[in-house]
């Protein structure tokens, strides 16, 4: 059967099981388009920009476990979409980004919007490939989608030049493909598993450190019948929000620079660390010298070189998280741990003082400015029982959001964790919305980030994806400023954005609705009135703009040193003045 | 330390770059590397002479296995290996100087592949620390122009007692 190169990747999508792609037209994409439009299997989201694309598949990938598709132009098309490749590299999610690229013989030219896609993604992809023979289109992609879904997940590039796009070739689509280059472990080494067990067994002070990667191995289930199993602590990372219930009594929360107090101090103290599907970023060991200086590391891994990458482990077990945590669990049950669970007491006990010492908290009198963790709270008690997605932008708020807002089950957190990607946060919310059309999905942001990526209020319009963001308006690039604080003796170099725009106007602007809060009073309102509409809304939130979130671990400090308060010696700055002439409308920071 | 990794890849374009890449974007640093292709044209063996603890090494091991054209990586400083590398050393003679550079050539078994009136090209084939002193040894004659291939290595097979016959690869095998 011959087909263009445009309908082999149609029937290319229809046959990975592909609904929704998100993209962005352009010329040498055009016969794609065309054909995609000449058809109803896959939606097409267009978005404003080819970042939102990018963000828009990754937040349609974390929510479902299913690869995310954008399609975009060539030239800036391509260069637009690098942001949400590197994002998705460093958090593993898999998404397959199809660029267009010029005819094949004018490549290398610098013809019109020509760029070197592969060139430019080479680092920032798992794997891509250049298209030269549309014959090879429907291998190629099955070998993209195949990459991208299998082993330690992440992003795939397969440029696609005008011509290949055009030309008829033959339609072939392998059920499976294998690669010799490529094989990933997925069963874990069972003498390094019967190590771990009796580690474990021996163990007083143990504790888990789960990471993004029992997401995407869904996992939950095994973790949390590990976690029950032998009665070990659960701290979480950034990107493992949701792995094991945010609400079950053997969780410590996210653990980290903004972690709780509880998680740090248990990991600094323990005596074994079992890391699952985590990677012991900066973010999360501190300092590594300092990093669980007694602990012996049970490293469980798909990807071999994360292990001892960072930090020494003592028992390294390459492998999928979800079938080496049935391994360990059923040699586990094999060996009884008599009275183990009953000689981690003293631990448990240690812990719960911990707890009890600094939990996280936050003060909100009724007549004080809006407290940013209040508000978080408040969204957390209005939506909990609809098992929300809550996708966030980079910075303070989501700090605050991790910590306040309490997880219990996978694919409901959307956070751009390893590149800290500000503008992440709508459009991927956007992403999860296209997929559970029916679903609650939140976005909490700042007024920094949203201000990134909000040309996508269009999309969501236009498309009808309701998603409800919440801004956090604190009129500053909220975590820089608390660095300037801590770090700078307050000077506010570029960190404070003057006027930011009218959230509520903009709303309308873009025909969606727009809230505001002011008042500690009117949160509770404009929470449940976004609630209501069915339609996209931004609530802005007026929030105090000087509250720095806490506990944090100072960059390059050990985990036990945490700053649970404004220290006494900081410096707070002054309020810059505004740059706009004979204007200073900022009612919150003059009040 | 310095260790030489020998990396079968897919005989591809773009391969060398996501190598390459991978050096760079980590900082790790590529003393000398020599591609070719092997003898099934598919596949292509690069030798990598790299520096670097205990536990670089193994990081530069795995990530170059995580590379998906990287068919196999073997870091032969595990076991025993020969390496060999070529210059060419393009030298100024003048005319007293002429019989002593061929004498040093012969030294290390060296061959003059090119000369003319005023310049000797010499070919000088051995380990790095052969070729090195060969050089040093013409330098003061007035080099003209090096280039060196970078070093390949191969693993030294162990002996075995009674092997059986080996078997011939033939190009028409394949």
């Amino acid at each position: 059967m011959k087909l263009t190169g445009a309908e082999i990747f149609v029937e290319c999508l229809k046959r990975e099981g592909v609904k929704t792609i998100f993209g962005l037209p352009g010329g040498v994409v055009l016969k794609i388009f065309d054909v995609l439009h000449q058809q109803k299997d896959v939606e097409v989201i267009l978005t404003r920009h080819e970042a939102g694309a990018g963000h828009m598949a990754e937040g349609y990938a974390k929510a479902t476990g299913k690869p995310g598709v954008a399609l975009v132009t060539s030239g800036p098309g391509m260069t637009n979409v690098v942001t949400p490749l590197v994002d998705a590299y460093m958090d593993s999610v898999p998404i397959v980004v199809f660029t267009g690229q010029v005819p094949t013989h004018l490549i290398g030219n610098d013809a019109f919007q020509e760029a070197d896609n592969v060139g430019i993604s080479r680092p920032c992809t798992k794997y891509n490939f250049l298209v030269k023979d549309v014959n090879d289109l429907g291998q190629i992609i099955k070998e993209a989608f195949y990459i991208a879904m299998t082993g330690r997940p992440g992003p795939v590039l397969v440029d696609i030049p005008k011509d290949v796009a055009m030309n008829k070739g033959e339609f072939h689509y392998p059920d499976r493909v294998s690669i010799r280059g490529y094989n990933p472990t997925y069963e874990g080494n069972k003498w390094q598993i019967k190590q771990a067990v009796e580690a474990i067994h021996k163990a007083r002070k143990p504790i888990i450190y789960v990471g993004g990667g029992a997401i995407f191995s869904n996992a939950h289930e095994e973790l949390l019948e590990f976690a029950e199993l032998t009665q070990i602590p659960v701290d979480m990372t950034l990107m493992a929000l949701g792995a094991f219930p945010g609400s079950h009594p053997l969780s410590l929360g996210m653990m980290g620079m903004h972690g709780s107090y509880a998680s740090n101090m248990a990991v600094h103290f323990s005596d074994l660390v079992i890391a699952i599907g985590a990677r012991f970023d900066d973010r999360v060991t501190g300092k590594v010298s300092e990093f669980c200086p007694e602990a012996k590391v049970i490293h469980i891994d798909i990807d071999p070189t994360s292990i001892r990458k960072n930090v020494h482990v003592d028992i390294p077990i390459v492998g999928d998280v979800k079938t080496v945590l049935r391994e360990l669990k059923a040699m586990l049950k094999a060996t009884p741990n008599g009275n183990a669970v009953e000689q981690r007491k003293p631990w448990w006990n240690q812990i719960n003082e911990w707890k009890a010492k600094h939990p996280l908290t936050y003060e909100q009198p009724p007549d004080a400015l809006i407290k940013p963790q209040y508000v978080i709270d408040r969204i957390y008690q209005f939506t909990k029982d609809k098992d929300p997605i809550v996708s966030t932008d980079v910075g303070q708020h989501q700090m605050w959001a991790a910590q306040h807002f309490v997880l219990n089950k996978p694919r409901r957190w959307l956070t751009s964790g390893g590149l800290g990607t500000m503008g992440f946060g709508m459009p991927a919310a956007l992403g999860a919305q296209a997929a559970f059309r029916d679903k609650l999905v939140l976005c909490i942001a700042g007024d920094g980030s949203f201000q990134m990526n909000m040309q996508e209020m269009a999309t969501a319009v236009v498309n009808k994806l309701p998603v409800k963001v919440f801004i956090l308006n604190n009129h500053f690039h909220g975590m820089v400023r608390q660095w300037q604080d801590l770090f700078y003796e307050g000077r506010y170099a570029s960190s404070y954005l003057d006027t930011v725009p009218d959230f509520v106007k903009l709303a309308e602007a873009f025909n969606a609705v727009g809230l505001r809060a002011t008042k500690v009073g009117e949160v509770d309102g404009v929470i449940k009135e976004a609630l209501k509409v069915d339609k996209p809304v931004i609530v802005d939130l007026e929030v105090d703009p000087y509250e720095n979130c806490y506990p944090m671990i100072p960059a390059g400090g050990s985990n036990h040193e945490m700053i649970i308060e404004d220290p006494p010696e900081m410096k707070r700055g002054e309020k810059p003045a505004s740059k706009v002439a004979g204007e200073d409308k900022d009612a919150v920071l003059t009040a | 330390m310095e260790h030489i990794i020998s990396v079968l890849v897919e005989n591809k374009f773009g391969v060398l770059s996501r190598v390459a890449n991978l050096f760079s974007g980590r900082g790790y640093n590529i003393e000398t590397l020599s591609v070719a292709p092997t003898l099934d044209p598919s596949m292509s063996m690069m030798t990598i002479v790299t520096r670097g603890d205990d536990k670089i090494i193994e990081q530069i091991v795995k990530q170059l296995n995580k590379v998906i054209d990287v068919i196999k990586v073997v870091d032969l400083n595990e076991s025993e290996f020969v390496e060999r590398e070529t210059a060419l050393i393009k030298i100024h003679t003048r005319q007293e100087d002429r019989a002593e550079a061929l004498r040093i050539a012969d030294i290390f078994r060296g061959k003059v592949v090119d000369s003319t009136p005023t310049t000797y090209t010499i070919e000088v084939t051995g380990d790095v620390r052969k070729v090195e002193a060969c050089i040093n040894l013409l330098q003061p004659l007035g080099l003209k122009d090096l280039v060196r291939t970078g070093r390949v290595a191969i693993a030294r097979e162990p002996v075995r007692q009674a092997a059986a016959q080996p078997k011939r690869i033939l190009k028409e095998e394949k």
